[in-house]
């Protein structure tokens, strides 16, 4: 059953992108645990807004984990320590009475602290541009069965679709690397027809853009696909490495 | 070029002279293994490679095998650690399936690699190095392998120190390619979601494959070494 919990809360504090940071405790009171986390980053705005102090800033919007925006590291793991969900869908229950909860902002070079918990993600949108879409003319609405598509194929095309481009792969990486989020994109146009027309060339523009941006080398370790809020499977990136090197030897 | 100037070019480079440095362990256990049966074959394929023409330009191809891969290991890694930030994290969770191995490659690579120059010194050194040069670097004939291996390893108190050095390189050996062979199959782009598992178990099987000749060896000579402690 729910209940009321005390914790603290360890945040981190940033006030623009190139001032130091440091890490502020807060003592947070009676936390009902049915209450979602970002919920009890509210309460405890109000709190220290009721102090008159610096509210904690951070990123947020759907709040029913389809937006991606909700990028925090909490205990050690992107969007906190349970699976497959974005931080806006974990739960204080999660959470026991007297707890100290660690927030921190994604860390990662091609993602700079905004402010406080807040990142600058533009990094995957640039890499979208570079690549991440169909333009030659695919003509106009086909019936859903005109063009059959076998269901396996589908299903991973969509899986991989399912990516929110929230970051947290990259966060997560040792080595800073967005090959998931990359592959997951490069993936879900690749595996369908509409998309396969631009695949190689897609797949060289998007990786180029990654490694310009400074996302770092993969080494299959696999942490993005374990804390991945959408459980985009690493077999993406052995897509993605095929789809690549297949248009480098064409060349 | 693109080997270079690209991430997934780099880590082709990686996982071709991680494959082929595979290949060429296996090949080198098959021929350690000799040893165990007679000492007499294990001499003669000594004799067979010694500082023939082909041996030399085999052991010529390792090195730079040896020298890109780990080259590329410290470039990787280096471009890895600029692209974490400056800012570590204060927390760090355990993250399922993930190895340790995979996350410590560059440490494992390291021991090998130190350990790689401690065997360089106790055999190649005096046997086709000394076959080269004709400099006398050791107590035996340079073709001789096999007493070079029991004078290792059974020495009283220094051969069983070996030993078990040997088999920490071993270890961390099986570590490095546990996670390294798949990755670098992965790398390649053979792998898919049916394969995912399958690809894990084949690294796995290699890894050992790999390994176990060598650790025979180390644990037969062992056996003799305590045996004539006795």
């Amino acid at each position: 059953m729910d209940s009321y919990i005390d914790i603290k809360v360890r945040v981190w504090r940033q006030a623009g992108p190139k001032a130091q940071g440091h890490f502020e405790t807060y003592e947070l009171k009676h936390v009902f645990q049915g209450a979602s986390f970002l919920e009890m980053i509210d309460i405890l705005n109000e709190q220290l807004v009721a102090e008159h102090k610096d509210p904690v800033t951070y990123d947020h919007d759907c709040r029913e984990g389809i937006c991606g925006m909700c990028s925090m590291y909490v205990n050690g793991h992107p969007h906190g320590p349970d699976s497959a969900i974005t931080t806006c869908q974990l739960h204080m229950r999660k959470f026991k009475d007297g707890e100290t909860i660690t927030v921190e902002p994604w860390r990662s070079r091609a993602f700079p602290v905004i402010k406080d918990l807040m990142v600058d993600r533009q990094a995957y949108d640039k890499i979208m541009q570079a690549g991440g879409f169909v333009s030659v003319n695919t003509g106009g609405v086909p019936d859903a069965n005109a063009i059959p598509i076998p269901k396996p194929v589908a299903d991973e095309a969509m899986d991989a679709a399912s990516c929110i481009g929230c970051g947290a792969c990259a966060a997560a990486c040792k080595n800073g690397s967005a090959m998931l989020f990359v592959s997951a994109k490069v993936s879900q146009l690749a595996l369908l027809p509409q998309g396969k027309i631009e695949a190689a060339a897609r797949a060289k523009a998007m990786v180029a853009k990654m490694d310009e941006l400074g996302f770092g080398n993969c080494t299959n370790t696999g942490a993005c696909a374990a804390e991945c809020p959408k459980s985009v499977s690493l077999a993406n990136i052995a897509r993605l490495n095929r789809e690549f090197l297949c248009a480098k030897f064409q060349d | 070029m693109w080997l270079k100037d690209s991430s997934i070019g780099r880590k082709f480079v990686m996982s071709l002279t991680g494959l082929a440095l595979v290949l060429f362990l296996l090949f080198h256990g098959c021929m350690n293994l000799a040893v165990v049966f007679s000492e007499d074959a294990y001499n003669m394929i000594c004799h067979l490679l010694g500082a023939n023409w082909y041996a030399v330009i085999g052991t010529l191809g390792l090195a730079f095998l040896v020298l890109v891969h780990f080259s590329y290991a410290i470039y990787l890694t280096i471009q890895n650690r600029a692209a974490r930030g400056n800012d570590r994290y204060a927390v760090t969770g355990k993250k399922e399936g993930v190895d340790w191995e995979s996350e410590n490659m560059l440490v494992l690579g390291i021991i090998v690699l130190g350990f790689l120059c401690l065997h360089l010194y106790n055999f190649w050194f005096k046997m086709q190095f000394a076959e080269l040069t004709g400099i006398e670097t050791g107590m035996f004939d340079p073709q001789n392998g096999a007493a070079y291996v029991k004078a290792l390893f059974t020495t009283r108190g220094w051969g069983q120190v070996y030993c078990a050095l040997y088999l920490v390189w071993l270890c961390a050996l099986w570590l490095h390619l546990n996670h390294g062979v798949w990755s670098a199959l992965h790398t390649l782009g053979w792998n898919n979601l049916v394969w995912m598992k399958r690809i894990k178990v084949i690294g796995c099987i290699v890894a050992t494959l790999v390994v176990l000749p060598f650790a025979i060896v180390v644990l037969y000579y062992l056996g003799m070494g305590i045996g004539m402690l006795c």
